[in-house]
């Protein structure tokens, strides 16, 4: 049924479809939302058969579900931000350990300075750490990852995390198409676990393993991530089939035919993209967009057949290696290796800053031009950067950075004298 | 028929995200896609907030926020001196003002000088929020004064957004308002001359259409 529904609600609605049986989480902007949704189902009894579990953190969260897993429940979570960062440790043992734990994560900035707004640095923290991470491109592609999400993490007995851009799609009210109970239990089987904890037949998880079998567990763990790499988009075709739409699978090419400058990103900010990609088609620019849906494993692959013969990939990202560059865009080059197109990496969004239908155009434009520099800062403010540097270079004590820069775009409550 | 874009300003606690959220409501109970968000700031009562509104006939992609919106609601008169309200505001802009003051009044008498008079009006949202529902919340009242100034969304559907989000006597009360405001609208435009040809004709297309 199509609803009129936030991104959050339609989650947590998503998500009890899925029948989890246990759900664990630390409240955090912006994900709050979805678990005080899910609260809300499992108070009421509209989610049966699930213990909702509150505890003082997300590391707690975490463990709490990494338990639950191995001891055969379907088990949930969801974070953003620093509260992933709080949870870093037991996040790789529920991938170590091979737990189908799902995970929502929506994307924040990380601190310092502090900024609940939206970007992608939570989700590239976590990059390496062996789950299996998703981006939505609408919350209506965020509904339906969820359903994919529980089937896939199951069946190979492994996380996977759905990335959802935070309060740009948790907090935006916008038509779904609300799956029903009996489709997704159609398509989420019960699970079946490949290891239980059973005090009836008691096994050990978790175990010191040493230098004689690490790498061999570790290259275990990439070939799980290799197999995901055919499940996700036959996963993605058996829920087109189940539920007529089109959610989720590795990459998605927008107007790609004859493009010469195709560009790259991951989440909602494909959105925007694809409506300066469609301004500037009528201007007769030869312009495509490839969403990657999913980040790890990354379909280095599918991305290559997507970008064809174009001649400039422009990466716009929402996250910043400092010291490096762009994240997505070092596997997108490496995607594009022996190609002969040019990269181009584009930050933008950082912060929650506006990421705008001009800004983005004039880039393209630019790089159709070969005028685009190799790293671009998108709409990035020289003056108070300069003015910043030149503090830097003039006095030693010049202070805080963060505080400085505040006070020179005329932010009153970063005053502090 | 583009986009139409609607901005709302209020302070913390007087349901501006949900006058957003509820004028989409109603978009999409007329059959068009619709998309609200706020402004993703920190929540404070008392704190200037700003949410947004999209509708449209087909589906809505973009993502950035609206600076340039096609109708304005102002839910507290008393930003009018903190927030740059008319910010990217064109002329053809439709504005509602929350005051039982006229806009004169207000000190905004410039906002009504040649044809624009026709699409700026003030209407006593509060007052008729405390009448019908005992509290002064004007999101709801504001709705239905937006909808005889716009018409991009009916009254019937912006009372149906409102029995979706609220229940029993809070729903009926603030129904009750936003038809008040609706009908005060529709008199004051009249009143100030032609206001038919000033209204947006409903949005072509529908996820009726779409989804039939």
């Amino acid at each position: 049924m199509l609803r009129q529904l936030e991104g959050s609600r339609a989650v947590a609605e998503a998500v009890g479809l899925c029948r989890p049986e246990v759900v664990c989480a630390y409240p955090i902007s912006p994900q709050t939302h979805i678990i005080e949704g899910i609260g809300a189902l499992v108070k009421s009894g509209a989610l049966e058969h699930c213990e909702f579990i509150n505890v003082e953190s997300e590391f707690a969260a975490m463990s709490v579900c990494i338990g639950a897993s191995a001891a055969g429940a379907r088990a949930y979570t969801a974070t953003a931000s620093q509260g992933l960062l709080y949870m870093m440790e037991a996040v790789y043992n529920a991938s170590g350990l091979g737990l189908p734990v799902v995970m929502t994560l929506a994307n924040r900035a990380i601190g310092a300075p502090i900024n609940i707004w939206n970007d992608h640095s939570d989700a590239m923290a976590v990059r390496d750490a062996g789950w299996i991470q998703l981006f939505a491109e609408t919350n209506q592609e965020a509904v339906d990852l969820h359903v994919q999400a529980f089937r896939l993490a199951e069946e190979l007995s492994m996380p996977v995390m759905v990335c959802m851009d935070g309060f740009i799609l948790t907090h935006a009210v916008e038509a779904v198409e609300m799956p029903t109970q009996a489709q997704v239990d159609a398509f989420v089987p019960p699970y079946e676990p490949r290891q239980v904890l059973d005090p009836a037949d008691p096994v050990s998880i978790g175990a010191m393993v040493g230098p004689e079998a690490f790498e061999e567990v570790r290259y275990l763990a990439h070939v799980k991530q290799l197999q995901a790499l055919e499940r996700i988009p036959a996963v993605a075709a058996e829920f087109a089939a189940a539920f007529g739409r089109t959610s989720g699978g590795l990459v998605h090419g927008y107007r790609c035919e004859d493009a010469e400058v195709i560009v790259v990103a991951l989440g909602s900010v494909l959105g925007t993209i694809k409506d300066a990609v469609d301004e500037l088609r009528q201007r007769q620019v030869r312009v495509g967009v490839v969403g990657v849906g999913s980040f790890r494993p990354f379909p280095e692959a599918a991305l290559r057949d997507a970008l064809g013969d174009a001649a400039t990939v422009v990466v716009v990202e929402k996250a910043l290696a400092p010291g490096a560059g762009g994240i997505l865009a070092r596997d997108v080059t490496m995607a594009a290796a022996g190609g002969g197109a040019e990269v181009r990496t584009v930050i933008a969004g950082l912060g929650g800053r506006p990421i705008t239908k001009a800004s983005l155009a004039a880039v393209i434009e630019a790089a159709g031009r070969g005028e685009l520099e190799a790293l671009h800062f998108l709409d990035l403010d020289h003056t108070l950067v300069d003015r910043e540097l030149a503090r830097m270079g003039t006095q030693r004590r010049s202070g805080p950075a963060a505080e400085n820069i505040l006070r020179d775009v005329g932010v009153v409550s970063a005053r502090v004298r | 028929m583009p986009v139409f874009q609607v901005r709302i300003h209020g302070r913390g606690g007087q349901g501006v995200v949900t006058a957003a959220e509820m004028l989409s409501v109603a978009a999409f109970r007329d059959g068009h896609y619709a998309q609200a968000f706020p402004s993703f700031g920190s929540e404070r009562t008392g704190a200037p907030v700003v949410a947004f509104c999209r509708i449209d006939g087909g589906p809505i992609r973009t993502r950035e926020p609206i600076v340039e919106p096609d109708g304005l609601i102002v839910q507290d008169a008393t930003l009018l001196h903190q927030v740059d309200l008319f910010s990217g505001v064109g002329p053809e802009a439709l504005i509602l003002v929350n005051s039982s003051r006229s806009m004169e009044e207000l000190g905004l008498s410039d906002l009504l000088q040649g044809p624009a008079r026709r699409r700026v009006l003030t209407v006593p949202a509060t007052e008729l929020a405390r009448e019908h529902t005992g509290r002064a919340v004007p999101n709801a009242a504001l709705l239905g004064g937006f909808a005889a100034l716009s018409a991009v969304v009916s009254i019937d559907a912006v009372i149906l957004a409102i029995r979706d989000r609220f229940g029993g006597e809070v729903a009926e009360g603030n129904a009750a308002a936003a038809r008040q405001a609706f009908a005060f609208v529709a008199d004051e435009a009249a009143a100030v001359g032609a206001p038919e040809e000033r209204r947006r004709p409903l949005l072509e297309g529908s996820h009726r259409a779409a989804t039939a």
